[in-house]
């Protein structure tokens, strides 16, 4: 595999990334490597010049504040699945994590170039969205639209391999809340065999209240062009006590929510049976959620 | 009495060097001034060239060169198809190095750009424009063979690369009015065999000498010598092939390839080495295939569920040409094996190889066999459902009793020994079958699926001997030579024409000389891979390099022992016939004080001080070996899945077999051997399948989409062995490599259709992904 010549710049860090990247407008960021390397090489992708930001270490780690879990933009997967931090605050996303790709992309790629590159097959777009989480964005500029902002996931997360990134600004961190006593989240994934991409996958979110569910955030993954939420799902379960019947009943209204939504046919999985497959994910994330299972 | 070293799991001595990074493949030999070559592949499957421009290439910078058809045309000889099945008619369409006038698959090579470096020849690749006429396309085997269908070659009218008709007993009249018919048409997908290490090349021409050298990603370098000088048209003796460490190849670095061939053209043209490395996106589609097969089966049974009658038509897709050894795959290689470990009086197969638009098709780890092993599992189980019998039951019906010296079968062969009923015993007392069958049903009352499969499997493997080599139509020898030569140090190198590539026997051979003579082990090295220092050799392939070369191997041995002998008994003034050799020492009877060790004998034979009279100098001995029958390894494995009815998801939840390779000389190998070859095949069966759209694009073109089995998708294997030993082989021993590959498939399918019984489904195409089982499951 042999991508086309590039210049390579290695910042030591986010200003000199963010100045460099202000300074180059064919740039890419390079960080774990696990999408942009691949496109390179097939030459999917030949971008001018390459900054590789994998260096920065202020990029890197897991911190805990005020009801939420700041991770790093460089941080790995491997580093989310085996924190104590987030397996105690936020379980869902160490769950996530663990099951990304194998050991070796776990240990190298990381979930700020995971959700910048936005891949339909991602975990962590449907997972994020459920979740709520905020991402921190660092602009040229010292403050104001050019410098820092802050975006919801569903905001960040605008189409087929896009986000709401614009091209001199650079991921900083994700924020994850700490889920409350009374929040359960889980996430259900049909993985592809070959690479453990989500074929099919249902984050969801559920609050509980003197047994009946009070809000219910459910994202659909894998199948869709980005993260969808199933809204006649999440309203069918509020006010509803979950049971089994319940869940069932709420996650079938999944295939109405997607309508015509699914990304394309491929040898492994056609959108017809993807689409047939969506209430079954939604069940068993909800399933887990409300502690009915464990599958 | 120590431990005997044949039969002791010692570590691999190739691992260290694999695991540490310090073998030398091919692409880690950097010569002086080496060039790069990069081919420019068809884009279409099947298009006439209007015209190839290369000006913009050739100006780009670092480019020394640019080759198209027009060049390499008169100047290499066409590929040779070197299996040509006789009275099959056997179309050797010409395979050119480089397509001029048509190319026939996605991958097919239009020019090759030798550059500085690699990127640079990478870049001007893409400045190369070729003007296509696009031309219909037909991938699907069958398809390829009906009137109307697209043409590939003008001299094979309907795609038919040969027909090839096998028979035993009088098939068609078992069919006549059977008590009970079964039928099928089963799919063997293309498979995309995906070893390790891509294929690479290396070639220097030496212009003063005229003398060419090619590292080559090689399986068989002695052939691929043999092939390369019918091909560049140098002679034999001026051509050295070696195939350094080589990373898996499975059947797909049999073959002589074009690029090898236009690697050596790029060198001997510009007078520099020229190195060509494939990437894996190149290697899925410019590396052979397996598989591909269409069968329509019929299989004949009286109620009581003996087998009477096996038929078949057979669609083999060999792809757009002829590769090395494609046509004997799916005719002496599978047709033959019809019979399996059954007594099966009346059989048929029929063979069409057809032509298609696709990556040419090979051997692939059990090339043939595995197909025929499927095609009868599928059809007895098929029959145990109609006959309402426990699939087990069906097999002890049909299996053929014990024997050790010899068994006829209908098609001919003769088997050299089996106990196939104690190895179907053996298996099912360790699962414990019948309790797996309660626990079924206990689960299936809670609408939980679960499947039991089984399969009993016997193979034909260690390719050989020459003669029969001959009549099958194979271009060459099947005997093996090996050199056993003892240094004054007591040292000792064994010189093999065979090519191991991971399979271990640089271990497994070394201790068959240890074990022969009493030499340590690590007192002994094994030489292979290099046509300039090792004897005549056919290659690694089919399961035959322990039992064939192995065996050349032991027989060296014995000799050097009685040449040894006769100098012991020489320095110890005691007649010969008065020597005893026991554990390295040749000893006067009843006197084992007075002795000479091997080491002993070494020394004095190199330095040959005393010598008795008339006897050579040195300790060395030169076997080769032509065996006189196939081994034919077997054994019977059970597999245990679960299906989630609503995904369609399949788990493989237990596996254990039984495999009866004879003696085993290092059990560890052969249980690592037995676990590769069943994760293969469980890829066939759950994961993997080259498809193509109807244009004759590879949409499984790389690891992305093809899915390869994964660790965590995989049990824990539980191996199990039974020991028959094979009465003509020196050492009793069989083949293990491919066995895991031939049984895994159908057992793991089986199981699938077993699980899914209470649906009422009895058939599925592979791989079993989980749509076509939810699909099936719920009549979508």
């Amino acid at each position: 595999m042999f991508a086309t010549e590039f210049e390579y710049h290695k910042a030591s860090s986010v200003d000199q990334a963010v100045h460099l990247l202000n300074g180059n407008q064919e740039a890419k960021l390079l960080a774990g490597g696990h999408s942009l390397i691949p496109l390179m090489k097939l030459r999917q992708a030949s971008p001018a010049v390459v900054i590789d930001i994998g260096g920065i270490e202020a990029l890197k780690g897991i911190t805990a504040s005020d009801g939420v879990i700041r991770i790093g933009a460089l941080t790995t997967h491997g580093a989310i699945a085996r924190s104590a931090r987030v397996r105690e605050n936020c379980a869902v996303a160490a769950e996530a994590a663990a099951g990304i790709g194998d050991p070796q992309v776990r240990n190298l790629g990381t979930i700020g170039g995971n959700v910048c590159h936005a891949d339909p097959g991602s975990d962590w777009p449907p997972v994020l969205c459920a979740l709520n989480a905020r991402f921190m964005i660092q602009g040229p500029g010292d403050w104001g639209p050019q410098g820092t902002r802050t975006l919801q996931a569903s905001e960040f997360f605008t189409g087929l391999l896009t986000t709401a990134l614009a091209e001199n600004e650079l991921l900083l961190a994700v924020e994850v809340p700490r889920l409350a006593t009374n929040q359960r989240a889980a996430y259900a994934k049909m993985p592809h065999p070959a690479t453990s991409f989500s074929v099919v996958g249902a984050a969801v979110l559920v609050s509980v209240e003197d047994g009946r569910c009070t809000a219910a955030s459910v994202v659909l993954g894998g199948l869709v062009p980005s993260p969808m939420r199933a809204t006649s799902v999440e309203d069918a379960l509020v006010g509803e006590e979950l049971t089994a019947g319940a869940i069932a009943a709420a996650a079938d209204r999944a295939a109405a929510d997607l309508g015509d939504n699914v990304a394309g046919d491929s040898v492994f999985a056609s959108a017809d049976y993807r689409r047939a497959m969506a209430p079954v994910l939604v069940r068993r994330a909800l399933s887990r959620a409300a502690g009915l299972s464990r599958d | 009495m120590t431990t005997r070293i044949f039969g002791s799991g010692i570590r691999r001595r190739e691992d260290p060097r694999l695991i540490t990074g310090q073998a030398t493949y091919t692409d880690d030999i950097k010569l002086p001034g080496t060039v790069h070559a990069a081919i420019k592949r068809s884009i279409h499957a099947h298009a006439r060239i209007k015209s190839v421009d290369t000006s913009a290439a050739a100006a780009a910078p670092g480019v020394l060169a640019v080759y198209t058809g027009a060049d390499t045309d008169g100047v290499l000889n066409p590929i040779p198809c070197a299996w040509v099945v006789p009275d099959s008619d056997v179309k050797a369409v010409a395979y050119p190095a480089i397509a001029k006038d048509v190319v026939r698959y996605v991958g097919d090579a239009v020019a090759v750009v030798v550059a500085e470096d690699r990127y640079q020849a990478e870049d001007a690749l893409e400045l190369i424009e070729v003007d296509y006429e696009p031309l219909p396309v037909v991938v699907n085997p069958e398809e390829a063979t009906k009137d109307g269908a697209p043409q590939l070659h003008d001299d094979a009218p309907n795609n038919q690369a040969f027909h090839w008709v096998a028979s035993g007993g009088d098939s068609d009249a078992a069919f006549d009015s059977p008590e009970v018919v079964v039928r099928d048409t089963i799919i063997q997908q293309k498979l995309i065999p995906t070893p390790m290490e891509p294929r690479a090349a290396l070639a220097t021409w030496l212009p003063s000498m005229g003398e060419l050298t090619l590292w080559s990603t090689s399986q068989n370098p002695h052939i691929c010598r043999f092939v390369t000088s019918l091909v560049t048209g140098l002679p034999e003796h001026k051509i050295r092939v070696i195939a350094p460490e080589v990373g898996g190849g499975f059947g797909s670095k049999i073959a002589v390839y074009p690029w090898e061939m236009v690697t050596a053209f790029c060198a001997m043209k510009l007078g520099r080495p020229v190195k060509w490395t494939e990437t894996r996106s190149e290697n899925y589609i410019a590396t052979t295939h397996g598989r591909d097969h269409v069968e329509h089966v019929e299989l004949a049974a009286t109620r009581d569920g003996k087998i009477t009658g096996v038929r078949s038509v057979v669609y083999a897709g060999m792809g757009a040409y002829l590769s090395t050894a494609a046509p004997g795959i799916p005719t002496i290689l599978h047709g033959l094996m019809y019979c399996g470990p059954y007594e099966i009086p009346n059989v048929k197969a029929e063979v069409y190889g057809v032509f298609t638009n696709s990556t040419p098709v090979e051997a692939y780890r059990g090339a043939g066999r595995p197909e025929a092993t499927f095609l009868l599992e599928r059809m007895i189980d098929l029959l145990a459902a109609e006959l309402d019998l426990d699939p087990v039951e069906v097999r002890r019906r049909n299996l053929i009793p014990k024997f050790e010296d010899g068994h006829d079968i209908a098609l001919g062969l003769t088997y050299d020994s089996g106990d196939y009923q104690l190895a179907l015993d053996t298996v099912l007392d360790h699962v414990g079958y019948q309790a797996l069958r309660r626990e079924q049903a206990r689960l299936r009352a809670n609408n939980q699926y679960m499947g039991i499969g089984v399969s009993t499997y016997c193979e034909i493997c260690g390719i050989g001997p020459s003669q029969v080599a001959g009549a099958v139509g194979f271009g060459g020898g099947l005997w093996e030579s090996a050199i056993v030569r003892f240094y004054a140090t007591g040292k000792a190198n064994i010189f093999v024409g065979t090519s191991p590539h991971g399979q271990g026997e640089e271990t497994t051979f070394a201790q068959i000389l240890s074990d022969e003579l009493g030499v340590d082990v690590d007192d002994v090295e094994v030489i292979h891979g290099d046509t300039d220092n090792t004897p005549m050799g056919w290659g690694t392939y089919g399961s035959r390099t322990t039992v064939i070369s192995g065996a050349a191997i032991a027989l060296s041995a014995r000799k050097i022992k009685d040449k040894a002998k006769a100098l012991a008994a020489h320095l110890l003034e005691a007649a010969e016939e008065d020597i005893e050799y026991e554990d390295g020492k040749f000893f006067v009877r009843g006197s084992p004080d007075q002795s000479k060790t091997i080491q002993d004998v070494a020394l004095m034979a190199n330095v040959a001080w005393n010598m008795p009279e008339g006897m050579e100098p040195g300790l060395e001995a030169t076997t080769f070996y032509d065996t006189p029958n196939f081994s034919f390894p077997f054994g019977a494995h059970v597999a245990v899945v679960t299906v989630d009815a609503d995904t369609g998801h399949i788990e493989l939840q237990r596996y254990a077999c039984v495999d009866d390779c004879g003696p085993q000389i290092n059990p560890m190998i052969v249980e690592g051997q037995v676990h590769g070859g069943v994760v293969q095949g469980a890829g066939q069966a759950l994961w993997e399948g080259a498809v193509y759209d109807e244009n004759g694009q590879l949409l499984t073109g790389s690891m992305m989409d093809y899915a390869l089995p994964r660790a965590h998708l995989v049990p824990e294997i539980e191996t199990l062995s039974t020991e028959t030993p094979s009465p003509h082989n020196p050492l009793g021993v069989k083949g293990i490599g491919e066995t895991g590959t031939i049984a895994s498939t159908p057992t793991i399918y089986n199981a699938v259709i077993d699980a899914l019984k209470p649906f009422g489904v009895t058939r599925l195409e592979m791989p079993l992904t989980p749509e076509r089982v939810w699909r099936a499951i719920h009549q979508q």
